[in-house]
């Protein structure tokens, strides 16, 4: 394998569970919810998913379990902030402490166990092309299932009855609701699917990214996915490229240090950080671009009067 | 059934002061379950944790040792989530404030006068509220999100420290270990009694109460309530919401930069690459338990504290993991939060689904 195939794996490794943990955030804030859980989801996901994998020895069983923990965790935020009217700031940090903490608690009992790996797809012939074989059809399920939510989110969001709907929900929640839409169960449901997401995200961490359980492995990742929507100016397709970027920028640390070159390596760690804040000022500077497609109910909570 | 909220004609007072002791109440209801669920008996385990800390004078010392920091920040957060303002980087704060504080024992390690310690915790302080000045002036000049950019920094501050006791503030004669020269005398703050309570408790105490004047009674509380409830109107006023913006993070960044070399110069006499046991993150529970309230953030401060110690005594008595410390102050977050909403509505249940709730 030579080097630069390598590289371009690892950014692609890198790069899903910010893909997977952005586009479900991104369709959640379409339907204007702010859930600054992801964090929390992520990890949550990244534990069960592995327990689930460990126990039962199938990495697909892992998946499954994942995806149940996002969803569960984006459930309770659900009942708190769409039932019963909390902030969804407050709730949303609430969410990523709670998953911090009983994540900890539940990977106690895995920690330093050997995981399961998500075996790559082996396609006969594609596979084995030199090259592009590698790149193009050596990754396990999620990195296509990344993809393919990805571009099903968008498709859904620009192509059909339910994208409006979603839009609508975001756009003005009054007027959704005159029109006979139900805001509070396509929040529910653009909830829900953006904590699968994160729970695949997590999933993806243990079980492909590094198999193993590690505390906080999540690292910060939902807290960078959360920046891509804005980045993004919630459109997927600019998810896909800045998760990329954002992949390669995370890996670049490891290969400049294999290189030798003196830089600290926790220059190279905050690096990922540093570039999320560099790109929230750029992209938050440039007003025409934000304001066009940030859903304009984002963060309010909707009261139907009764 | 189906649950249905009333909004209240005006807010339940009572109910701003119930909902946390009904949210704690909840929190220990669902803890015993937990522990009945690791096949401990609830009872002892919730004694333990909970009443425990309280029954002797070295874990009461110890509880004070925990809740100084905690009440420190959270003090300044609660200034913050009350003018709208969303500092969550208060880790980040904390540790830059550590590192400006610990400056002066490293470069000037034979310097010994009352004033070293003065200028470790101004330094603290300054350190703390310029590194929260970031995020601030990020948001007034460019409009970037300052959750997120708070949340970065806290991350970037860690490995600033962590690359400085590793490198050049390692100390020469510390065998290789990753920590400073152990800080002496002047260096250190004055303990108060025998124990291992330390001057930084009353300077909580002293926050809390001119954080409070200010709040109640100053221009300056007014402008923060009026720019966090309604920025119009805050402008119509004249108030500036940038002003705002800064202040409440300079505040808080420099109340968690105080916190953060009162660690250093307290319990731990040092810097090592880990200072603080998440009180940065759990201050923001703090903050809200203590109804975003100066004398409420006392209360909460202590009560979070005792889940700290809870945790660590549930750790070495039922060896359980001390992880369970994280689960009970999210678990009260959540329910401080859900408890909350009975401050503005009244729950009712109706039977089925009616008609009109169709969509």
């Amino acid at each position: 394998m030579g080097a630069f195939e390598a590289v371009i794996l690892t950014i692609i490794t890198a790069s899903t569970p910010l893909l997977l943990a952005a586009i479900g955030e991104l369709v959640t804030e379409r339907s204007g919810v702010l859930n600054l859980g992801v964090e929390g989801m992520m990890i949550m996901g990244a534990v069960c998913g592995f327990a689930a994998a460990y126990t039962s020895q199938s990495a697909m069983l892992g998946v499954a379990a994942g995806l149940i923990a996002g969803v569960g965790m984006s459930l309770l935020f659900a009942f708190l902030t769409q039932t019963l009217m909390t902030s969804q700031v407050a709730t949303g940090l609430s969410l990523t402490l709670l998953g911090l903490g009983l994540s900890g608690l539940i990977g106690e009992a895995f920690t330093g166990l050997p995981g399961i790996k998500l075996a790559a797809l082996d396609i006969p012939f594609l596979s084995d092309i030199p090259f592009i074989g590698p790149i193009l059809f050596g990754h396990d399920i999620l990195v296509y299932a990344s993809l393919a939510i990805t571009a099903g989110a968008a498709y859904v969001l620009f192509r059909t009855r339910l994208g409006l709907i979603i839009t609508a929900v975001g756009g003005n929640h009054h007027s959704a609701h005159a029109l006979g839409y139900n805001v509070i169960r396509v929040r529910y449901g653009c909830i829900a699917f953006g904590g699968g997401c994160s729970g695949l995200a997590g999933a993806y961490l243990s079980l492909a990214y590094t198999p193993q359980w590690i505390e906080n492995m999540s690292s910060g990742r939902g807290w960078i996915a959360l920046a891509l929507v804005v980045f993004s100016t919630w459109l997927p397709g600019r998810v896909l490229i800045g998760a990329y970027l954002f992949g390669a920028v995370w890996i670049m640390g490891l290969y400049v240090q294999a290189l030798g070159v003196a830089i600290p390596a926790q220059l190279l760690s905050s690096l990922p950080y540093l570039v999320t804040i560099v790109a929230l000022i750029i992209i938050s500077g440039n007003k025409t671009l934000t304001k066009v497609n940030t859903p304009a109910c984002i963060g309010q909570p909707f009261a139907p009067e009764r | 059934m189906m649950l249905i909220l009333e909004k209240r004609s005006e807010q339940s007072r009572a109910m701003t002061f119930l909902s946390p002791i009904l949210a704690i109440g909840l929190t220990v209801v669902i803890g015993g379950f937990i522990f009945a669920g690791l096949g401990l008996d609830p009872f002892k385990a919730l004694y333990i944790y909970f009443i425990e800390p309280m029954t002797s004078l070295w874990s009461i010392e110890e509880l004070v040792v925990k809740a100084a920091p905690l009440i420190l920040i959270g003090a300044g957060l609660a200034i913050c989530y009350t003018a709208n303002v969303w500092n969550i980087g208060a880790e980040g704060q904390l540790t830059i404030g550590a590192l400006f504080g610990s400056a002066i024992p490293v470069y000037f390690t034979a310097w010994q006068s009352p004033l070293t310690l003065v200028l470790m915790l101004v330094l603290g302080a300054i350190g703390g509220a310029l590194f929260g000045a970031i995020p601030a002036l990020l948001k007034n000049r460019f409009g970037a999100n300052e959750i997120l950019t708070s949340l970065m920094l806290v991350y970037v501050a860690q490995l600033l420290l962590d690359w400085l006791v590793r490198g050049h503030w390692r100390d020469p004669k510390g065998f290789n270990f990753p920590q400073s020269v152990p800080f002496e005398g002047w260096q250190l703050l004055p303990l108060l009694g025998e124990g291992r309570v330390h001057m930084g408790a009353i300077l909580a105490v002293i926050a809390v109460f001119i954080l409070w004047v200010m709040m109640s009674r100053s221009l300056r509380g007014f402008e923060i309530r009026v720019i966090g409830s309604s920025p119009r109107a805050g402008a119509f006023a004249g108030f500036s919401q940038k002003r705002v913006v800064l202040f409440c993070f300079m505040l808080s960044g420099g109340l968690a930069g105080l916190a953060g070399i009162c660690e250093v110069a307290g319990p731990s006499g040092q810097l090592q690459p880990t200072i603080s046991p998440g009180y940065g993150f759990t201050a923001i529970i703090v903050a809200f338990l203590g109804r975003l309230n100066p004398i409420g953030v006392l209360f909460a401060g202590v009560l979070l504290a005792i889940s700290y110690l809870g945790g660590e005594a549930a750790q070495v008595e039922l060896g359980i993991s001390d992880k369970t410390a994280q689960v009970f102050q999210g678990m009260l977050l959540f329910f401080i939060l859900a408890c909350d909403t009975l401050i503005h509505y009244r729950i009712k249940f109706a039977p089925g689904r009616g008609a009109a709730g169709a969509a």
